[in-house]
């Protein structure tokens, strides 16, 4: 499967990456050459297989839903870029 | 012997007969550390000040006959994956540099109320993307047995850390082989746990179905020791087992006579098999035999798939982690404009490349057009995968087979050509994908002197058998060895 540069782009927005003209085409010729690799797996019928989500074989169980300790919000906050007040602060989204 | 060349297990013997102190372990760990790890690098963080407390803490216990468990005072250290409360916690990334977390990481908390002091933190591929070091984005380790060459990884960190006695004994995670490669490829054991024995809070995530913790350490038995610290239910982890694990070392010794262990044809024919590699591994299981273990030809028919299945659900479930890192709450920000020019230039500058690969794969093979063709394929070949071994364990008492393809690789060597550093852990997937313990231990040196790993799998949640026959051999064939570390 050979990947077009508006794909990798298309793909880049949709990860909210940014990406230099030069990523882009690295990005073009290894995804490339990746999505080529893994088209080995088209070789298996798997028509009648259920997919596994999970490597757990008992996943979960209940626990009691009982209140607990959180994170003070100071210390939640301690490494935010930019704070207001109790909040995490992002650029203005609303004019 | 030097206090950092006893073996982990061997140290919390000492310290509880007051035969040597825990400030004197740290003291010659740290002091190693300074000495050597210039050449090595295996540290990205060294809390001399932490770890010295905590040290003193531990002989006060031992002083007062109050000791919190058999190991209380052994000092370790961590891949920088783990969340330290108070201590930087970068993942071997720059989108994390600076970041302090608030909490411990349940395992840490688990290390901590064992009483072991916590030496530092340790290099790792970013986000524990990678087979070599070479992803971190500080700087690559290097392997005590040859500078030139990787520890490997992602936890190469930790292996070159245990290999060059710097540490008694280090935490890793793997996700496709991030412990056990490493282990092979630096002389060390390294254990990775069924999927669901070890807690993940607190551990960032890279793959979460895959995810899992385990111990580094210099002997079996001392992987033993710390599993047993390790394998506790966690209520704040959904997948976290709530089978009480057994003791690990009751039955270490009890050896292989009687048990079957399986032969995976598919791992044998693998081109690309280093031929030294393959005699060492077919010689560890012509020991076995001696030991009276009964050797089973099986086969895993979908081995060869497991790779191109890995690198669709991994990176998949790394697109979806990694979209934590935007810039609002931890981690670096790059100013910007709007909220979106924000997000995709902070992770922009913030992400590596094989992170942005894996970023962009997942995301590719999760898009609207492309999901049924490429991660339920995936998810689907995943089940063929694990079929293969259910029907294995139904002749088999574990699985015997190389853990990785080569002996340490030269630092550069294959960082240009990801399809090249992916194929190193063509041995190590299939057991993550089906969510099976397995380990790594050494089973011999190449003629140029470098370490070689034989694996050993086992069924879902029986590391007892896994860690027993592992002790068997190295019982019979002991290749625990200190490393030159440049002539040190």
């Amino acid at each position: 499967m050979k990947l077009t540069r508006e794909q990798v782009r298309h793909v880049a927005t949709l990860a909210h990456l940014a990406l230099s003209p030069e990523e882009e085409a690295k990005m073009q010729e290894q995804l490339s050459a990746i999505l080529e690799a893994v088209e080995t797996l088209r070789e298996l019928d798997t028509a009648a297989v259920e997919p596994t989500s999970h490597a757990a074989s008992a996943v979960g169980g209940w626990r009691e839903d009982t209140v607990q300790p959180s994170l003070p919000a100071e210390k939640a906050l301690a490494n935010a870029p930019a704070r207001v007040g109790t909040s995490f602060a992002v650029p203005r989204i609303l004019e | 012997m030097k206090l950092t060349d006893l073996s982990l297990l061997e140290l919390g013997r000492r310290l509880a007969a007051g035969e040597a102190s825990s400030v004197e372990a740290v003291q010659a760990c740290l002091e190693r550390i300074r000495r050597l790890d210039g050449r090595v690098k295996a540290f990205l963080l060294v809390d001399e000040k932490g770890a010295l407390a905590q040290a003193e803490a531990a002989d006060a216990r031992r002083r007062s006959g109050t000791p919190k468990g058999p190991l209380d005072g052994v000092p370790v250290a961590l891949k920088d994956l783990f969340c330290t409360e108070g201590l930087a916690t970068t993942a071997g990334s720059r989108i994390l540099e600076g970041f302090v977390p608030p909490f411990d990481a349940t395992v840490v908390q688990l290390l901590k109320a064992a009483g072991l002091p916590i030496l530092g933190k340790l290099n790792m591929d970013e986000f524990a993307m990678g087979s070599s070091t070479e992803n971190s984005a500080y700087f690559p380790s290097a392997n005590p047995w040859d500078l030139t060459r990787s520890p490997g990884g992602s936890s190469g960190g930790s292996a070159a850390a245990v290999s060059a006695r710097f540490a008694f004994g280090a935490l890793g995670t793997d996700t496709g082989g991030s412990i056990r490669q490493p282990a092979a490829l630096t002389g060390t054991v390294g254990l990775k746990p069924t999927y669901g024995r070890v807690s993940r809070y607190g551990v960032v995530a890279f793959a979460s179905s895959l995810d899992q913790v385990g111990p580094l350490a210099r002997t079996v038995g001392d992987a033993a020791a710390l599993l047993q610290v390790l394998a506790v239910h966690d209520a704040r982890d959904s997948t976290s087992s709530r089978e009480v694990a057994p003791d690990y070392l009751r039955h270490l010794d009890a050896g292989v006579d009687g048990l079957r262990l399986g032969m995976p044809r598919e791992y044998f024919e693998v081109e690309g098999l280093d031929p030294e590699v393959r005699s060492a591994v077919e010689a560890a299981a012509a020991a076995y035999q001696k030991l009276g273990a009964t050797l089973v030809p099986i086969s895993l028919p979908h081995t060869k798939y497991a790779l191109a299945t890995y690198y669709l659900v991994a990176p998949a479930e790394a697109s979806s982690n990694l979209a934590r890192y935007d810039g609002v709450r931890y981690g670096l920000r790059v100013a910007a404009p709007g909220l979106r020019e924000m997000y995709a230039q902070t992770r922009g500058r913030g992400f590596g490349p094989e992170a942005k690969r894996r970023i962009m794969l997942g995301t590719y093979a999760l898009s609207a057009g492309y999901y049924d063709a490429y991660y339920l394929k995936a998810q689907k070949v995943r089940t063929l995968i694990r079929q293969d071994f259910a029907q294995a364990w139904q002749k088999v008492d574990a699985i015997l087979a190389p853990t990785a393809p080569t002996t340490a690789f030269k630092l550069g060597e294959k960082v240009g050509d990801p399809l090249a550093m992916y194929a190193n852990d063509i041995f190590t997937l299939p057991c993550s994908l089906a969510g099976l313990p397995g380990m790594s231990l050494p089973c011999g040196f190449s003629r140029a002197g470098l370490p070689i790993g034989l694996q050993l799998l086992g069924k879902p949640f029986d590391e007892a058998t896994v860690l027993r026959v592992g002790r068997a051999f190295e019982k019979a064939h002991d290749f625990v060895r200190v490393p030159p570390v440049g002539g040190a």
